[in-house]
């Protein structure tokens, strides 16, 4: 059967991995290459990176980033962070994405989700989702932020992750901005919702620190859990995470 | 030399990386004779099943593969690559696949807990007598597939609610619903299995 995927994610910034709390107080935790080749050699079953770049400059990087880890990369990879049309796509893809993750740009013209599915195909597109507790509203919910977070765009996540299903999207990187950075486990109330609403694969993101909450985002309903912090500082490896998770008995390749 | 086929879908730098990687030394190709004369070919598949079919017809590529597959010689399709042998694919009605084997490509069906795409790791269970294909874990990304092993191939099963083929192999051709290149140590092991023709390694 389908096993469940565990995702190191490393935040490249001008060609070099980041680390921080909602993206503040950055710090350098190395080279995305030999970072790659740890996470492979140590049991990810996926990587994704996201090019947080906050200049054109940094952001072209990008690919090169891409092409750099791919040579060394033999499992899958999804590169995002300031894909804005078809073109940025088509250049991550060429250098070696499998697939790509498209956030702001997408919730500004969905037609983008749509238009990266026909060309390359559902399973190449990825709609990363930042999703916050709303604080108006009796019902709860989540709504949909953009910008790294900056934005909160009031439109409603679950009904966006809809539509970006129907557009195209053959995956969703689902991040609670609540959790994300904190350490506190995943959002799993969100992850439950999402689950219900959509047909395609859902990664968990935001608020990881140890085996337990991965086990717990699978147990709501994530496909795949994503993990930063956890492994940069080395107190986990992918592999050690994945035999907790399947003596808790869930599905992996170990 | 190593041909690996253009049809102008994605995923190719995946599939040339997965090969170097794999000590071999690929190039791309849109020529029908360097498809005949090609050493081992590659045609790798990530994309919809009727553009990439009239791709490789615009090029006139299908009666160069065709050969060369019908022949046993050294060949490797990638995902969509093997939904090519097909006649048909529910995905693109109408438009007729190779016809390599007696089979139709069926969208895989969405059922409690199942999601589809069907995208990551899971099961590759060798029929008793292939000879690259081994038992192991492969990285998939599909939402059709063919459902039975035709007749006169070796090959290997999964499942994802219900069975279905994770490859085939007959002589020196090998096609996989799953993707080797992106398969870590188990995928680039295949590879290396199929470009040394078959023989142990």
């Amino acid at each position: 059967m389908l096993t469940c995927r565990v995702i190191p994610c490393l935040d490249v910034r001008d060609g070099r991995v980041v680390k921080g709390v909602q993206f503040q107080g950055l710090r350098d935790a190395g080279d995305p290459v030999q970072r790659a080749a740890l996470y492979e050699a140590t049991g990810a079953d996926e990587l994704v990176i996201l090019d947080v770049s906050a200049t054109p400059e940094g952001r072209a990087n990008a690919a090169e980033t891409t092409r750099a880890v791919r040579s060394v990369l033999g499992i899958p990879l999804t590169v995002g962070g300031g894909v804005r049309a078809l073109e940025d796509a088509g250049r991550l893809l060429d250098a070696g994405a499998d697939k790509v993750a498209v956030n702001t740009a997408a919730v500004q013209d969905p037609s983008l989700l749509s238009r990266i599915a026909e060309r390359y195909g559902a399973q190449c597109t990825v709609l990363a989702l930042d999703a916050a507790r709303t604080v108006h509203g009796a019902h709860g919910g989540w709504e949909v932020v953009t910008r790294s977070g900056t934005v909160r765009t009031g439109r409603d996540a679950i009904d966006w992750a809809r539509e970006a299903a129907a557009l195209g999207a053959g995956e969703l990187l689902l991040t609670s901005w609540d959790r994300d950075g904190t350490r506190a486990g995943y959002d799993t109330e969100l992850l439950a919702a999402m689950r219900d609403a959509v047909q395609i694969p859902v990664i968990a993101s935001g608020g990881a620190a140890h085996a337990e909450h991965l086990i717990e985002a699978v147990r709501a309903g994530a496909d795949a859990v994503l993990a930063a912090s956890i492994f940069h500082d080395g107190e986990l490896t992918p592999a050690d995470v994945k035999r907790t998770m399947q003596a808790a008995g869930l599905p992996m390749r170990v | 030399m190593i041909a690996v086929v253009r049809t102008g879908t994605a995923n190719l730098a995946s599939v040339l990386a997965g090969l170097h990687r794999a000590g071999a030394a690929p190039t791309l190709c849109v020529d029908p004779d360097e498809v005949r004369s090609a050493d081992r070919v590659v045609l790798p598949g990530v994309g919809a099943f009727g553009a990439a079919r009239r791709e490789l017809a615009a090029h006139g590529l299908d009666a160069a593969l065709i050969e060369r597959i019908e022949a046993g010689r050294p060949t490797l399709a990638i995902c969509l690559g093997l939904q090519l042998f097909a006649r048909s694919s529910e995905e693109s009605p109408g438009v007729e696949g190779l016809g390599l084997v007696e089979a139709e490509v069926t969208r895989l069906r969405v059922a409690r807990g199942l999601r589809v795409p069907h995208m990551g790791w899971n099961q590759v269970l060798p029929t008793p007598g292939a000879r690259f294909l081994q038992r192991g874990y492969a990285y998939y990304a599909n939402s059709y597939k063919i459902d039975t092993i035709p007749p006169g191939w070796e090959g290997a099963r999964s499942e994802h609610g219900a069975p279905f083929v994770a490859a085939i192999e007959r002589g020196d051709v090998l096609a996989c619903q799953f993707h080797p290149e992106l398969s870590g140590a188990w995928g680039e092991a295949l590879l290396r299995r199929w470009l040394a023709g078959g023989a142990a390694c």
